[in-house]
């Protein structure tokens, strides 16, 4: 598939995810959200669906909308099922002659609704082969609640759920690779992202995501300052240290095929990740360098993995 | 499990051939003439779906509704619906991917029982509030605990108050009929409500009974084309469904929500009525057996009213004057119609096929004592949980519960108002 990346012409296309919706500012779910929508083409309809969450809560509240396209949200759990029925619709009705226009079909959910209470229904649609993308903002715990762990919560996160204290390093356990989960699926297309530069792998991640015929799979590492308590305007500096430090590597796996996107020439140390966030401020109490040590541990040890996979 | 499903397909192959081969018999004669078979009741609806020939069928099989899913895919397979089947992952996503696929636009049916139900619940209430006129047939079966796998109406009485329509039958002929007219209630402009057809689990799901089937050329018209006036996919307009709304909205819309059950009335009676001028069979919003001099009368949904039908003849037979209401139609619940219906009854049994725990009776009994003390009817009146997982309820069974009225009558209702039958000491 053809990717070509013109930043202005992309960035000068109409926003599907209107202003004016009450998400926080600098989040980075709705980052992640508008450049999606930008991959699909100008002409294109599409159907958004949407797990409960703070984007639903904050993008169609009643009787406002912020898409331009037709929106469905029906719970917490179900937004893979639900797009699945609107898509199986479509074929129908395009068959039977009574809808003309080409639709494309994308879902969004955080890692509360994808990874963890909604993974069955993620999983049941993708394994049926559906012709929709499912995106997961990813912004590593239940932000809509107040920042309780979630499966994809990284390890020793303070959360409100496994908050630290005398007795507690916060979470105890690594996170969740829903991505790899979502390949072994053996669907079309799988792709891991986050906002590097002018969002040119966000892009063409999505693009392919849409554009392939079958279910895709997009994990949109998307940045929660509420949550992991950092100053707004550092979003971009944090999600280019979790790609530098191979916390959160860029990958696709397209038919099968583990593709390593990007691989830093130095790879930075976890600290200068894990540094940038209130979330792990206990990390760095002195006596408490071995969490570091573990974190790095593991996070080489995935990384490693990854390379091999990918044929490096 | 293999052997299961052999059996199955080649009992649907049977049913394909009879149907076929009653189809040529009745090119011949007279149309809107009824066609006489025989068949279960799964067979039954099945043979529903391929006439109204819906658009899309999320389901995932459960005992011991399985089989409607088994016989639409079988019939997709054969080409003889325009059918889609989505074979998810469970009940919540068939319910889930029902509610997408009715919103984008495509008339839907989903099939389930028990659990399955129950595994369903929060998205009924998402698919009334959002006012999409699915269907799903429902084969009542006790909810878990103990495990059972046979008749109880706890599954459908449990989303009685979800926004759907109930529309419970005693026979095969009836959930046939019912099913007929599901549609035409659902998406008519002033109800846009999801609709349950219920039945009774195996005793009528699997029993093979005497059935009068439609042709399909006036069905297909009776049922009409869906054409809903707003959906996701419509040219030229976007659509979004499924808000977040604040107080300020959230009572309103549910006020609006029941209003729609409340003109849910009317066009049942209506369907019916225009039904009735198709096929002869002519229903309401519950049937009166022999009630209209009677004494006596039980209430009861379902199945049972065959055995009860044949206890009351018996009675009669005797001088008793017993007469039984059959409820119909369970949401909206037509509390007035039943009251007045009941109001020379000298004594009432109020039988519930379901234990709703409230120390207070069935649902059945709780809703229409409530409604007959607002409509000041004087009747003495008792509910009985029978029936309970399946539990047999026998002609002698219910010969005594009339007994108890005819005490009841004389001394009023001295023991408790709510009492089980058919329970092993």
């Amino acid at each position: 598939m053809e990717n070509t990346f013109d930043f202005k012409e992309i960035q000068g296309r109409e926003e599907r995810l209107a202003p004016g919706h009450r998400m926080c500012a600098g989040c980075g779910g709705t980052i992640a959200v508008r450049n999606v929508l930008k991959a699909l083409h100008p002409g294109d309809k599409a159907v958004i669906g949407n797990a409960t969450g703070c984007l639903e809560v904050s993008t169609f509240m009643y009787p406002y909308t912020a898409y331009v396209d037709s929106y469905i949200h029906n719970a917490f759990e179900n937004a893979g099922a639900t797009l699945s029925g609107v898509e199986t619709a479509y074929r129908v009705l395009k068959a039977q002659g009574k809808i003309k226009d080409n639709y494309k079909f994308i879902t969004f959910g955080g890692d509360g609704g994808t990874y963890d209470i909604g993974l069955q229904s993620l999983s049941g649609a993708m394994e049926r082969g559906h012709d929709m993308v499912y995106v997961c903002y990813d912004n590593g715990a239940y932000m809509n609640t107040g920042t309780q762990r979630s499966s994809a919560t990284p390890m020793f996160a303070d959360t409100t759920t496994t908050p630290s204290g005398k007795q507690s390093n916060g979470k105890p356990q690594y996170r969740k690779d829903l991505a790899a989960i979502l390949a072994a699926h053996n669907i079309p297309y799988v792709g891991q992202t986050t906002f590097i530069g002018n969002m040119k792998d966000l892009y063409v991640k999505s693009e392919k995501a849409i554009y392939t015929q079958g279910a895709a799979f997009l994990n949109v590492m998307a940045p929660c300052p509420r949550g992991w308590r950092y100053d707004t305007p550092e979003i971009m500096n944090i999600c280019k240290l979790a790609v530098e430090t191979c916390y959160w590597p860029l990958f696709e796996v397209i038919g099968g095929k583990w593709i390593l996107n990007y691989e830093p020439k130095n790879k930075l140390p976890i600290e200068d990740f894990l540094k940038s966030q209130g979330r792990f401020k206990h990390l760095f109490k002195p006596g408490n360098e071995y969490l570091i040590e573990a974190f790095q541990k593991e996070v080489d040890r995935r990384w490693e993995e990854l390379r091999i996979r990918c044929g490096k | 499990m293999k052997k299961h499903v052999r059996l199955v397909q080649s009992k649907c192959e049977r049913v394909n051939k009879e149907i076929l081969r009653y189809s040529a018999i009745s090119a011949e004669m007279e149309i809107n003439m009824g066609v006489k078979n025989r068949m279960s009741g799964n067979e039954a609806v099945a043979h529903a779906i391929r006439q109204i020939n819906p658009d899309v069928m999320p389901a995932f099989p459960i005992t011991p509704s399985t089989e409607i899913p088994q016989f639409v895919s079988n019939m997709i397979a054969n080409g003889e619906v325009d059918t889609e089947f989505i074979p998810v992952e469970s009940e919540h996503s068939a319910m889930s991917a029902a509610m997408g696929s009715e919103a984008a636009g495509a008339r839907t049916i989903t099939a389930t029982s028990s659990c399955g139900l129950a595994l369903m619940w929060e998205v009924l209430y998402v698919a009334a509030s959002s006012r999409l006129p699915l269907t799903m047939t429902v084969v009542n079966r006790g909810l878990t605990g103990p495990l059972n796998i046979n008749a109880e109406h706890s599954d459908s009485m449990g989303a009685r108050d979800s926004g759907w329509l109930q529309i419970y039958a005693e026979n095969n002929q009836e959930v046939y009929d019912n099913l007929l007219q599901a549609y035409r209630i659902a998406e008519h402009k002033d109800v846009l409500l999801p609709i349950m057809i219920c039945q009774d689990g195996f005793i009528t799901s699997h029993a093979v009974e005497n059935i009068e089937l439609e042709e399909d050329e006036p069905i297909k018209a009776f049922v009409g084309k869906y054409e809903p006036e707003h959906y996701l996919l419509k040219a030229g307009e976007t659509m979004a469904m499924g808000p977040y709304a604040t107080s300020p909205y959230c009572m309103e819309a549910k006020r609006a929500q029941a209003q729609t059950m409340m003109n849910a009335k009317k066009v049942i009676l209506d369907v019916a009525e225009e039904y009735a001028a198709i096929t002869g069979r002519k229903y309401g919003f519950f049937e009166e057996y022999r009630l209209k001099d009677a004494a006596f009368a039980l209430v009861a949904i379902g199945s049972a009213c065959g055995t009860i039908k044949d206890a009351v003849d018996d009675l009669r037979k005797h001088g008793v004057k017993a007469g039984l209401l059959k409820v119909r139609v369970f949401r909206p619940f037509p509390g007035e119609e039943m009251a007045r219906a009941l109001s020379h009854v000298k004594a009432v049994a109020i039988m519930d096929r379901c234990e709703s725990y409230s120390c207070n009776g069935g649902p059945l009994g709780s809703e229409l004592m409530a409604a007959m003390y607002r409509n000041k009817n004087k009747a003495e009146a008792i509910n009985i949980v029978y029936g309970l997982s399946g539990r047999d309820i026998t002609v002698n069974d219910v010969k005594d519960v009339f007994e108890r009225l005819k005490t009841i009558a004389q001394e009023g209702v001295k023991d408790t108002q709510y009492t089980y039958l058919g329970l092993r000491e």
